[in-house]
């Protein structure tokens, strides 16, 4: 047996403070009228820090800070100047990447592997690409001059922690607005390291303020007055209660929800490489991806062949230690979430599915769930239907190319989709029948700051990345 | 499998009588996407192997290594002293296990045999077990079939076989006719390595693919099949003689369908990159894909070699590191 010694990766680049403030108007303070809480090591329950829950005066505080300095300084300056903050702000991710990546994986659960090789490289990515419009919006397609908004209010998932703060403050610096940014109520550290790389950065005080706090927070900062434009990723239930808040006022908003993709495998498939893309679809950061290949639609002909490779290789997966180098599959986010997931796989083992895991065992403390698949599931089962949002794959077949299609769309959802084909004709067939987003050819779960992500129907509305990123933060 | 699918045994021996028929098998098997292939292998080359791990690993790296010489330069004198090494890779260190085999050119073969054999009758050179003709520890590999470009008619191909076997070599690498398998005359291509191998006897055949040239990763997979359908022991990736010599994708496309033949046919075919691997990490990185693609099956110099011949000194170097805490330099491993 070629057994892998423990290889974690040190946590000693990372410096954690006991508590931390707000970060508004350039500086960390204290709230005002919020309270605070603990974030905790999902693997190990241990207590990390004590976080403030800012309040709705520190909202407010947070907000006028940001109009401020959309007013005064971040409005009015060139987008060629504006670019270089952001170029600042992309090297010294890259500079301080390990620091975070040691953190995300201390404070989400997520392997450093993927923190590490995923996450970090994709988040200086995106603040690299937007650097690169700010001084060509001219050019991107909106007409001359294009406006920034003003102040954007941005509510983040716990999920993928500084992508998401990427993905939202990249573009909407780039384009001239000014934010305020609250971080998951699990999952604030990260957000609050970037805070320090913009004060490192010299970034205008005020153009990025980050209040921390769980959902009464989201909803002073959402419920703001003086707010111009929300963005918010994470739950449909959340974003239609962000939709109605903003109903009736310009505010503008973008939604980017839940998703319970299909990843269809043809006969003609790439066997061995479908069968690593329905792994990453569903496995990558343990399946708490809104665009997770959720569903498995396999061909019936080659079912049983797929079914087998796919359990060969779900035994290779290690689950444990998400600091350890080599772990594949790290911990739950948080208690309240594996009970989410516990609650849905127990619910398709009662519909009569069956339920796989593979042999191993689970560490004692902290928040795990192996990960499983589920096969004999039907459309009707809540498994097929409700996103899990864990490592739990619900395995459908179909027969003919129209029946992918049918129960492919078949989902109030519609952010991503897969394909698995050989023949690049049906593969554009189908792409132009699938409702969703993002679909993705003979790969998945492949995220690049020039291609645009966003869904339909209950995934959400608006796009974010690529030159339709910029749209949403535009007065246009 | 797809679903050409190996419904019985038995037809797959079948394949061989009919070009329509390997055709078809061939063009049958599940293409292989380049990005995912790519990316897959580049995904465990990322895999931190220390500790007890790594030198486990290199022990097995270092069985595992087919030590190789295959210059117009090479001299009786040269493969002596790489046979004296491959029975003793560390004189300082006896723990240090052998490696796997000497490979050669078949006029080297009957001085590397005295060496691996030792004297008649006797004990093997101090320090390893006394070896017997059939016994070897170390065992005798030699390139035949107009190695390296496999441009001679079929009956000079056989002739350098026998020669080489009859001159004491248990293990014989053979080039395909890449010329042949490009312009899809792969009847050709099987009646070539079937007649190698009845020429071998008892040696085992190791059909090197030379993959540098075969520019897909579904050439690789097909010339894979075709080579086991033929009886293929091994399947090898290079000569080492071309710039595009053994990746890891290429090696991962090749442990699949070893993995694939053995689950239609029950047989068990050995796996063998060669060329550009140089460093105890390309070699633990190979182990891993091993590991993780076909499990610990193949983890055994009986069906995984590295054909190379500058890594077998930093594999010494690096366990001597582990074992004593401190790198050892150049000059204190033997060079060939």
């Amino acid at each position: 047996m070629f057994e892998y010694a423990p290889a974690p990766e040190s946590r000693s680049v990372v410096r954690l403070q006991p508590a931390y403030g707000l970060f508004v108007n350039g500086e960390f303070v204290d709230p005002t009228d919020g309270d605070s809480f603990t974030s905790i090591n999902p693997a190990s329950e241990e207590v990390l820090a004590e976080v403030a829950a800012g309040g709705v005066g520190d909202v407010d505080r947070a907000v006028r800070a940001a109009r401020t300095a959309y007013d005064r300084v971040w409005g009015p300056m060139p987008g060629r100047d504006r670019a270089k903050y952001l170029f600042r702000i992309a090297r010294l991710i890259q500079e301080r990447s390990r620091e975070l990546a040691v953190l995300e994986s201390l404070d989400n659960g997520k392997p450093i592997r993927e923190s590490r090789d995923v996450d970090l490289p994709l988040v200086a990515a995106h603040f690299f690409y937007y650097a690169g419009w700010a001084d060509k919006l001219d050019h991107a397609g909106f007409g001359p001059g294009p406006r920034p908004l003003g102040v954007a209010a941005q509510i983040i998932p716990w999920n993928f922690p500084l992508l998401m703060l990427a993905w939202k403050i990249a573009p909407a610096l780039a384009t001239g607005n000014t934010v305020v940014l609250k971080p998951a109520e699990t999952t604030s550290l990260t957000a609050l390291l970037f805070a320090e790389i913009c004060q490192q950065a010299d970034l205008p005080a005020g153009v990025v303020n980050i209040v921390t706090g769980a959902g009464e927070t989201g909803r002073a900062l959402v419920e703001h007055h003086d707010v111009d434009k929300v963005a918010f990723t994470g739950s449909t239930e959340v974003g239609k209660a962000i939709a109605r808040a903003v109903a009736g006022t310009d505010t503008r908003l973008t939604l980017e929800l839940g998703g319970k993709a299909a990843n269809i495998v043809f006969d003609d498939a790439p066997v061995d490489q479908a069968v690593e893309g329905i792994v990453n679809g569903i496995f990558f950061n343990q399946g708490h991806v809104c665009c997770a290949g959720s569903r498995l639609l396999l061909q019936e002909s080659v079912a049983d062949q797929v079914l087998a490779s796919l359990k060969r290789r779900m035994a290779q997966l290690r689950v444990g230690d998400p600091l350890d180098k080599n772990t594949d599959i790290g911990a739950i986010n948080s208690a309240a979430q594996l009970a989410r997931i516990s609650e849905l796989a127990a619910a398709g083992t009662a519909e009569g599915a069956q339920r796989w895991s593979p042999p191993g065992e689970l560490p004692e403390r902290g928040f795990w769930f192996a990960p499983t698949i589920f096969t004999g599931v039907a459309q009707a089962h809540r498994i097929a239907r409700e996103e899990i949002f864990g490592p739990v794959l619900s395995v459908l077949t179909f027969r003919t190319p129209a029946e992918a299609v049918e129960k492919a769309n078949n989902t109030p959802y519609g952010l991503s989709a897969g394909v698995w084909t050989e023949k690049g004709s049906r593969m554009l067939w189908l792409a132009d029948r699938l409702r969703a987003g993002v679909v993705w050819a003979n790969t998945f779960n492949k995220f690049d700051p020039t291609s645009p992500f966003g869904g339909y129907q209950e995934s959400g509305y608006g796009r974010e990345g690529g030159r339709h990123g910029l749209e949403a933060y535009l007065n246009v | 499998m797809t679903a050409t699918a190996m419904s019985a045994r038995s037809d797959l021996t079948e394949l061989g009588r009919s070009e329509t028929a390997l055709r078809a098998f061939l063009h049958g098997l599940p293409g292989v996407d380049q990005v995912g292939a790519q990316q897959r292998a580049a995904q465990l080359s990322t895999r931190s192997i220390k500790a007890t791990a790594k030198a486990w690993a290199i022990d097995l790296a270092i069985r595992m290594v087919d030590l190789t010489t295959l210059e117009g330069a090479d001299t009786p004198g040269k493969v002596r002293a790489l046979a004296a090494k491959a029975l003793r890779p560390d004189p300082a260190d006896p723990s240090c296990p052998h490696v796997g085999a000497v490979c050669v050119y078949p006029s080297m073969v009957p001085y590397v045999a005295e060496v691996l054999r030792g004297p008649a009758g006797e004990a093997g050179p101090a320090g390893v077990e006394a070896v017997s003709a059939g016994a070897r520890v170390v065992h005798l590999a030699s390139v035949a079939t107009a190695f390296p470009s496999g441009q001679a008619p079929l009956e000079v191909k056989l002739a350098d076989t026998r020669a080489a076997v009859a001159a004491g070599a248990d293990e014989i690498d053979m080039v395909i006719n890449r010329g042949a398998f490009l312009t899809g005359r792969y009847q050709e291509v099987y009646d070539e390595i079937v007649a190698i191998r009845e020429a071998c006897g008892p040696a085992h055949l190791k059909v090197i693919l030379e993959t540098g040239e075969l520019a897909t990763y579904d050439n690789v997979r097909r010339a894979s099949w075709l080579a086991m359908l033929a009886g293929a022991d091994f399947i090898k990736t290079s000569t080492g003689k071309l710039p595009a010599a053994a990746t890891p994708p290429v090696t991962l496309v090749m442990l699949e369908a070893v993995r694939d033949f053995r689950a239609a046919t029950g047989r068990q075919v050995g796996v063998k990159p060669a060329g550009g691997i140089k460093t105890t990490k390309d070699a633990i990185k190979y182990l891993v894909l091993v590991n993780e693609t076909v499990g610990t099956d193949w983890l055994d110099p009986d069906w995984f070699r590295f054909g190379a011949s500058s890594l077998l000194n930093d594999l010494l170097m690096q366990r001597t590191k582990l074992t004593t805490g401190d790198y050892a330099g150049p000059d204190y491993f033997t060079r060939d």
